[in-house]
């Protein structure tokens, strides 16, 4: 046969018409390109326009269509008719089901308002949801950054205004040398993907620390495989090395952080560990041209880090000191942490001789004067090309929060943040932890809420505990059981709940959180304590209602059913009051919107809300005359003012569309971020992109735009007054004095510089009888459990085998295609096993929320998901095992409460031929929306 | 049997680097979904909720674990398609030319119109580059996005395979390797690209960038130890230092 080449239309149309808005596959907000043929979703491709993900996109993104047609998504409110857990329900109308809420909460907040727990999942709309419990009155709202990574941004806060992803990000372009700890796929996705390869195109070195070499570590130039739980005393070891060799960065340590403060050094004192404080409260330094005390932000002097001041016997040291001395010990030294890491002392000698080769020997300079907030001016800006990124692996841990807290100040040491080459804050970041609000508890029957639920506090006097020393919240948070959880506790909302324990509430709303499956710890439990009734044979937990779109294992626990839409048949706004997805030498925000409508009767949960708000009457949602101020959430966005001026849109505002951060509101302000691509961003001018905290160029920039209303002097908090005020309490010092029982822990944990202690759990448990440590990670192509029902992506995640190092393989004798119990203090499942050497030898682990539950996500009862996927959740309670002291002690960090998901130990051992079902099998729920289709063939349409 | 161009125009093909591939998947889905919904007949999924959901995708990645000796076990990623050979056995197995290489740029294309599913082309292929789709039973296999690359509908920065255009780690590229000075014959000549398995002599046009030695027990210890010694006594030992530090502001 000859050549026969037929000819083609290489030039055939693509769409009707693209419509840019946001993706929602994931939190990363990256924009997209969604591309109309005759009504359908055709195509998805990333924006190359918008500032995060500048035109790729990740396999989530691209399977937004499987997402948008998923079978799984429900199709109207509905009321449960069978019993709880069983997946019964009946449909009903929006009026009924608004009818139903009306009549829960109405009593509720006429006579008590906390008897209404309101938590979030994974929405991006907080600073909204938060404004309507607020208004309701609850103190119990939060959303799920408890159970997430709030050591992560807490010590960030805490330590320096702001931590990774949405606060900041490595300067990608300048960076040489990149250090990423405990990160499989995480926020920022795209970003970081996108960065590593700009780091290895500059011929920078990659080094990643997470005890499995997968993703990200897979192509680092250098894998450390870390023992699980011992980053901090790791990093801390480096710190050791760099402070006896000289190497760090003393001018900017001088100039930048708190460490030139004076700090009480006489032991006993009340004021021990305190700065030393002037009439008007400011710290003091030592001039060390004058030798006099002078308040801290004084312009024009040099503080001094090296000398000590005594005044009415007192003695005062700078925190530089106080710090050198503690690391210096032998008690960091690389040889002492060697053993516990898994890192040879050589090899802990030799990263940290990198970091300081790089920072020091390799400076950058770019020739951009500048002048700083004490009106000095700067010829150039100096870079230390260092930079880090941190997430779940070192923050899920019951040491995360002083783990968390040390990379910061490692940071800060080498003077790499906010300079050229290292780590560069997102406006409106930094903030102070004086920037944030404290948390709020006054609650009034029938009236909002006292301030903000949530919040920073600044010493023992700020926890909401009510007068009889018991909890506010019902979630327990800012207690001295975890005095700084800022983001609350959502995961033990339920337990709490159930126990009655701080108190009783009636009605349960939760959002876009999978509780009674992979977002919970103890899943059996939990699915009975949401199921268990009492003596009268009235649930426990009285009445719940829940808002998703899809039907997730949660839907199955509900007695009303609020349907939400599709990321891409929404209104959303990413806003800067909110999450905003900024860029370091940036402030951006976007939208979502409808760029198709419903087919359902279904609605987007904020628009529901604020209608629901109107049939409470809630105030700021109505008016007088009980008529709606805003028709829905699009209507909210565009008018809503939290302040004078400041909405939850920055671009385009004012009736002239110019108002920048500040400005009326524009009726037409949606349509003009439709129209310029779904986002808006305004830059930074360029002698305000580094050194912003500091920076007068970037400090009037931002008070222009309403980032903050004045400017103020900024040091980082490498010594936190805030966490020595809660050990001075826990040594009996103040009027705030924790109970007797959590003294001890408190004056351990809440150390004024990062510590490093033993997780939890292995202190308790018998490390010989559970050996092994056990973890999850998220996989690149899914996110949470969303990702199942979606047809493409379940083809590259269906299962997750239990990964299980080389050297445990080995010791147990596993053959390919073996199953193993994997054993917990708490629980036991039945998994299947895979080998990997790549791995931590004391270690296994499996994909995070690949398990379901027979029936959830329109599956298949024999999906491969709800027979051979498993969670790990099920090993893990949220409370430690008894340690004999008649208590039973959290399983969190206890600073901020933080679930300790990766402190869990184990034990295996393999299990006998059999019928390949993972345990425990939770017997099926009842699918409100059938099962999906047998075969698909998207695209023939088109 | 279904002759081969004596030569081609062009070569097209894809570099894609081994070095930087997270195995993210990106590739895969965005593959998929441009390709669904254009040329040829839609890509699809078997049983797609149920207990074994099979589709059709004209690129996957393939995870292995590289073990040597004296080293820590590497992770490798290994996205794959169809490798567009010169030689492509593939075409010349076909029993009705369906399979055939474009002329004009060497890209390899099934004819679904003649496409008699026979299977015979993907067992000739030695790289399993070629998916049967169970739902129309014809040949399905990567296009090299020929109806984005010279799409006059689309913007001409994005005429590129959909692949590439998604990529966020910048692992995939597309160019001509006729052109010698092209960015993929360049980078394939500065970086050591491969040909996957040319002992087989089928001249696949794409080529493979090989990751970079891995530093595991980095060997610089050495080098920069002197940059970690304390601070020697006779020096005034640490305050001695902190207080020429500070002098030297």
């Amino acid at each position: 046969m000859t050549v026969h080449q037929p000819d083609l239309d290489t030039s055939a149309k693509v769409s009707d018409e693209i419509r840019k808005t946001t993706c929602y596959m994931c939190a990363c907000r990256c924009g997209i390109n969604v591309h109309m043929q005759d009504g359908k979703v055709k195509y998805i491709e990333g924006n190359r326009d918008h500032p995060v993900n500048k035109g790729v996109l990740c396999a989530k993104g691209s399977a937004g269509i499987m997402q948008h047609y998923s079978p799984a998504r429900l199709k109207s409110p509905m009321k449960r008719v069978g019993e709880r857990g069983s997946g019964e329900f009946e449909e009903i109308s929006w009026d009924e089901a608004f009818d139903i809420a009306v009549s829960w909460l109405k009593p509720v907040r006429e006579n008590n308002p906390e008897k209404l727990a309101f938590f979030t999942g994974r929405d991006q709309s907080q600073s909204m949801t938060s404004w309507w419990a607020q208004n309701f009155g609850t103190p119990n709202y939060a959303a799920h950054g408890g159970f997430c990574s709030v050591n992560m941004a807490a010590a960030g806060i805490y330590t320096m205004g702001g931590a990774f992803w949405e606060f900041g990000a490595p300067d990608w372009d300048r960076t040489k040398l990149f250090m990423i700890f405990g990160v499989a796929e995480d926020h920022d996705s795209n970003p970081i993907k996108t960065g590593l390869s700009k780091v290895k195109a500059n011929g920078g070195k990659i080094i990643g620390v997470n005890p499995i070499r997968s993703g990200y570590n897979a192509i680092a130039d250098e894998w450390v495989g870390i023992t699980p739980g011992t980053d901090g005393l790791f990093i801390l070891s480096m710190i050791h090395e760099l402070l006896k060799a000289g190497k760090v960065d003393v001018d900017y340590l001088r100039r930048y952080t708190n460490l030139p403060q004076l700090v009480n050094t006489v032991e006993g004192s009340a004021e021990f560990g305190l700065f030393l404080r002037d009439a008007d409260d400011k710290p003091q330094v030592l001039d060390r041209a004058t030798g006099k005390l002078v308040a801290f932000d004084t312009p024009g002097i040099m503080a001094d880090m090296a000398n000590g001041y005594e005044v009415d016997g007192k003695t005062y040291k700078p925190a530089f000191l106080v710090m050198a001395e503690k690391y210096m010990s032998d008690e960091y030294a690389p040889e002492k942490a060697a053993d516990r890491c898994g890192i040879s002392a050589e090899r802990i000698k030799a990263i940290a001789a990198q970091l300081a080769h790089t920072a020091f020997k390799e400076e950058i300079t770019i020739d951009q004067p500048w002048t700083d907030w004490k009106g000095e001016k700067h010829d150039k800006m100096i870079g230390r090309p260092v930079a880090f990124h941190a997430m779940r692996g070192i923050s899920a841990h019951s040491n995360g929060f002083q783990t968390c807290r040390a990379l910061h100040v490692l940071q800060i040491l080498l003077g790499s943040v906010e300079c050229p080459g290292g780590f560069r804050f997102k406006p409106p970041y930094p903030k102070p932890v004086s920037a944030h609000p404290k948390p709020h508890m006054g609650v009034t029957a029938g009236a909002p809420l006292n301030g903000p639920h949530l919040g920073f506090v600044r010493g023992p006097e700020d926890l909401l505990l009510k007068e009889d020393g018991t909890a506010a919240r019902i979630d327990k948070a800012f207690t001295w059981e975890n005095p700084m959880s800022s983001h609350g506790l959502m995961h033990m909302v339920i337990s709490n709940a159930y126990a009655g324990d701080p108190y009783k509430i009636d009605v349960l709303f939760m959002y876009m959180a999978n509780m009674s499956w992979n977002s919970s710890m103890n899943t059996t439990e939990v699915m009975k304590m949401l199921t268990d009734k009492d003596e009268n044979g009235e649930y426990v937990i009285p009445k719940l209602i829940y808002s998703d779109a899809y039907s997730s294992e949660m839907v199955a626990f509900a007695d009303l059913i609020l349907p939400d839409t599709t990321y891409l048949e929404r209104h959303d706004c990413i806003s800067l009051l909110d999450r905003p997805i900024c860029e370091a030498d940036a402030i951006a925000d976007s939208i979502r919107w409808p760029v198709v409508e419903p087919d359902r009767d279904v609605r987007g949960f904020q628009t529901a809300l604020i209608q629901l708000g109107v049939r409470l009457g809630l105030p700021g949602m109505t008016n007088e005359d009980g008529s709606a101020v805003y028709e829905d959430y699009a209507d909210y966005i565009q008018n809503h003012e939290r302040r004078p001026g400041v909405g939850p849109l920055a671009g385009f505002r004012g009736k002239d569309k110019k108002g920048k951060g500040r400005g009326e509101p524009n009726p037409n302000q949606i349509q003009d971020y439709i129209d310029n691509g779904g986002f808006w961003i305004d830059h930074i001018p360029e002698d305000g992109t580094y050194f912003k905290p500091w920076n007068a160029a970037y400090q009037d920039w931002a008070v222009e735009r309403g980032i903050f209303d004045s400017i103020q002097p900024y040091v980082f908090e490498v010594y936190s007054e805030t966490v020595q005020k809660f050990r001075l309490a826990a040594q009996g010092h103040g009027a705030h004095q924790p109970p007797e029982h959590l003294r001890a822990q408190l004056d351990m944990v809440m150390d004024p510089l990062p510590i490093w202690y033993e997780p939890f759990e292995q202190t308790i448990v018998d490390t010989d009888e559970y050996p092994i440590h056990a973890l999850t990670q998220r996989p690149m192509a899914m996110y949470h459990s969303w990702g199942t029902q979606n047809a493409w992506l379940r083809q590259i995640h269906g299962t997750n085998p239990m990964y299980v190092s080389g050297e445990i393989w080995n010791e147990h004798g596993f053959e390919e295609g073996d199953w193993a119990w994997v054993t917990s203090v708490h629980g036991k499942i039945k998994v299947p096993v895979v080998k990997m050497d790549a791995l931590n030898g004391k270690t296994i682990w499996t994909w995070n929320a690949i398990g379901k539950r027979k029936g959830a996500w329109a599956l298949d009862e024999k999906a491969p998901e709800a027979n051979k996927g498993f969670l790990l959740n099920h090993l893990i309670h949220e409370l430690l095992p008894a340690k004999g002291d008649g208590m039973r002690w959290a399983n969190s960090d206890p600073v901020t409460g933080q679930a300790a998901w990766f402190d869990l130990r184990v034990k295996i051992e393999k299990a006998a031929a059999g019928d390949e079902i993972a345990q425990p099998d939770t017997p099926a729920q009842k699918s409100p929306v059938g099962r999906g289709p047998q075969d698909i063939t998207y695209g023939e349409d088109f | 049997m279904t002759t081969l161009p004596a030569s081609t125009a062009k070569k097209l093909g894809l570099v894609i680097d081994l070095d930087i591939c997270v195995g993210c998947h990106a590739c895969v889905i965005s593959c998929k979904e441009w390709n669904t919904s254009n040329y040829g007949a839609p890509l699809s999924d078997m049983d797609a909720y149920g207990e074994n959901p099979v589709g059709t995708f004209l690129n996957r990645v393939h995870t292995f674990e590289v073990k040597s000796a004296g080293c820590n076990a590497q992770t490798v990623h290994f996205p794959k398609s169809c490798l567009h050979c010169e030689d492509a056995p593939c075409v010349t197995v076909c029993p009705t030319g369906a399979s055939y290489k474009r002329v004009e740029d060497g890209i390899v294309l099934v004819n679904e119109s003649d496409c008699i599913g026979c299977g015979l082309c993907a067992w000739a292929c030695p790289y399993g580059a070629r998916e049967m789709d169970a739902a129309e039973g014809v040949m399905k296999k990567c296009t090299l996005c020929v109806d984005r690359i010279y799409n006059e509908n689309i913007p001409e920065i994005d005429r590129e395979p959909s692949c590439v255009r998604t990529c966020p780690a910048k692992a995939r590229h597309f160019g001509d390797f006729a052109d010698p000075d092209s960015n993929v014959s360049v980078m394939t000549r500065e970086r050591g690209g491969m040909e996957l398995m040319p002992e087989l002599a089928t001249k696949p046009v794409n080529r493979y960038l090989p990751p970079r030695p891995k530093a595991d027990i980095s060997g610089d210890i050495d080098i920069l130890a002197p940059l970690l010694a304390p601070v020697p006594e006779n020096k005034g030992g640490f305050m001695g230092w902190l207080d020429k530090a500070l002098e030297a502001i």
